[in-house]
């Protein structure tokens, strides 16, 4: 019988070793998220104003006497910011319309062996590095359509790398839409493409922009692939067959750049925002479409 | 019947593209390290020099290929037991309660920072750390960028853990729980066996992730081109050669650079392959 009371209070004291080591492991787990945050606001709040937003990135020269003075650094991060908006914006007429469109294709043909093969394909293709889409798009674009690093080949790579996420955030999407709403469609003779149109699309909507808005937030703040096709620039460009910055090519920048090294928390701090607002919103939408 | 029968046509053809998009990327890759692979022979998988001085040019992906499968695999062990953890307790220990979604939330923004900041935090935070404890004089090398990687995979590995442990059906568990079993005994004879695939799978997915890393893996890697000796010592990754040598290269360099970008390309999406067909055969 003692043995029997043992045996048990050792189990009940492995059970409850193993719920504090998983609730501690747990802990450390959301821990560096508290670290990062917090150290891009405390760093980074300071060199945030209007300036940041409105003025291009200063050259070493005048980085350097503010530091040294112990002013903030004069200019901002404008260049980048429209490039960002550029090239995500080209990425994204590239990648929406066509994503949404196989995305239909393949929830309309779920059983076809074809259809599986585009399917694996597009997961396959989620799995790319992104510094491969980044060569793959020097190769392409930069060597035979716009003869040089371009805002253009930087949006390619982005657009390459959406594509198959809004693929599959569509096909999801649309896989919980009730069938006999389409159905209903058919039955009173509406043409194929507006049952896409008018029914599918509409009816799906809140899953398609969460989709899409999360694929954004992806690949806004992508490096690797920029490095190798957009190059960056100093002034603001909005010809998207010119050399272009972005605001994580200017971190990039200013962490080379000893003299400029206060400029990369706060933009650092403004691109984790975008993404993180994004997101935010995303899951709004996906929550209010949920009720 | 027509414009059905266009429409029809339509999403076809645009179905087309992904295939085309993939396969050109496949041709063009292959096409750019012609001259690599012609020079070298199969010699470039399996050398680490790395010389471009002019005239006596040598590449070798060897090193790059092993400081890619170091990292990953050393980033991978240690987002295991926070990952598998963090999965727990958002699936199993406190599932439906208010402490897992700001758990969940806080997981899913790690998935949201970018790999410079990722890079910049290691840099600038995790790096002086390593210095003071003594771990290596630079605080640069596999080491750091590993954890740096695990903590950049963990959201990965964890949403999906977490759909697979909820997925496990209450009446298994219950019955258990009804023979005595405590929740450890539980989890460890019920819901880890039976999710066992599914989890896997996430990590084989979440390591997919490592080996593509670039920008974070670049700036704490310490981008030495030999094969890193210890877990303490610098080397360099096939991501981030890339992206370090791509800015000056041109002919044999940058060849064997796309070669490199083609063997990464083949690495990630046999990886990724393995795991989604583990998860499609799971569900």
């Amino acid at each position: 019988m003692t043995d029997i009371i043992k045996t048990g209070n050792i189990r009940a004291a492995k059970n409850k070793a193993f719920a504090w080591i998983v609730a501690i492991l747990s802990f450390i787990t959301i821990f560096p998220i508290v670290l990062i945050i917090s150290k891009l606001i405390i760093n980074g709040y300071k060199q945030i104003n209007l300036a940041f937003f409105t003025q291009v990135g200063p050259d070493t020269m005048e980085a350097m006497t503010a530091v040294s003075g112990g002013h903030v650094i004069p200019g901002g991060i404008l260049n980048g910011i429209a490039g960002t908006l550029l090239m995500v914006l080209l990425a994204s007429v590239m990648a929406i319309p066509l994503g949404v469109i196989i995305g239909v294709y393949l929830y309309e043909n779920t059983t076809k062996r074809y259809a599986a093969v585009v399917r694996d394909v597009s997961d396959v293709m989620q799995g790319v590095p992104s510094i491969v889409l980044g060569l793959i798009s020097y190769l392409w674009v930069v060597k035979h359509v716009t003869h040089g690093y371009s805002a253009l080949a930087g949006a390619s790579a982005l657009g390459i790398m959406m594509l198959p996420l809004i693929i599959r955030s569509t096909e999801e999407t649309l896989k919980m839409i009730p069938v006999s709403i389409k159905e209903a469609g058919f039955a009173l003779g509406v043409p194929y493409h507006k049952i896409i149109l008018r029914v599918l699309i509409p009816t799906g909507f809140s899953g398609l922009s969460t989709g899409i808005l999360l694929a954004i937030s992806r690949v806004i703040g992508e490096t690797a692939p920029l490095m190798l096709t957009a190059l960056g620039s100093r002034m603001v460009n909005l010809n998207i067959e010119q050399p272009t910055s972005a605001v994580p090519l200017l971190i990039w920048e200013f962490y080379n750049d000893p003299n400029m090294v206060d400029l990369i928390w706060s933009s650092s701090l403004f691109l984790m925002g975008f993404v993180l607002t994004l997101n935010i919103i995303s899951k709004r939408i996906a929550a209010k479409s949920k009720k | 019947m027509k414009s059905e029968k266009l429409t029809k046509v339509i999403l076809f053809l645009s179905s087309l593209t992904i295939l085309l998009v993939a396969s050109g990327m496949i041709y063009s890759l292959a096409g750019g390290s012609v001259l690599a692979f012609k020079t070298f022979g199969i010699k470039f998988i399996y050398t680490s020099v790395w010389n471009p001085t002019e005239g006596s040019e040598n590449y070798g992906a060897l090193a790059f290929i092993a400081g890619t499968i170091i990292t990953s695999v050393f980033a991978l062990l240690v987002c295991l037991p926070l990952a598998l953890s963090t999965a727990l307790f958002i699936g199993e220990y406190y599932r439906d309660k208010p402490v897992s979604r700001i758990v969940g939330t806080m997981v899913d923004l790690l998935a949201g920072i970018p790999s410079i900041v990722y890079g910049l935090w290691g840099f600038y935070v995790l790096r002086p750390l390593i210095v003071d404890l003594g771990l290596s004089p630079q605080g640069y090398g596999i080491f750091t960028s590993g954890i740096v990687l695990a903590i950049m995979i963990i959201p990965y590995a964890t949403s999906i853990s977490t759909e697979i442990i909820k997925m496990v059906p209450n009446d298994l568990k219950e019955a258990a729980y009804s023979l005595g079993a405590t929740r450890l005994e539980v989890i460890t004879n019920v819901l880890i066996p039976n999710a066992r695939s599914g989890i896997f799978a996430s990590f084989i997915l979440a390591f997919g992730r490592a080996l593509g890393e670039t920008m974070a893996v670049t700036m704490l890697i310490g981008n030495a081109n030999v094969v890193p000796e210890s877990l303490f010592a610098t080397g360099n990754t096939m991501a981030s050669v890339i992206a370090n040598q791509f800015g000056e290269a041109d002919g044999l360099k940058l060849s064997s650079l796309i070669a490199i970008g083609l063997l990464l390309f083949i690495i990630t999406a046999l990886i990724n392959a393995a795991g989604k067909f583990i998860i499609k055969r799971f569900s």
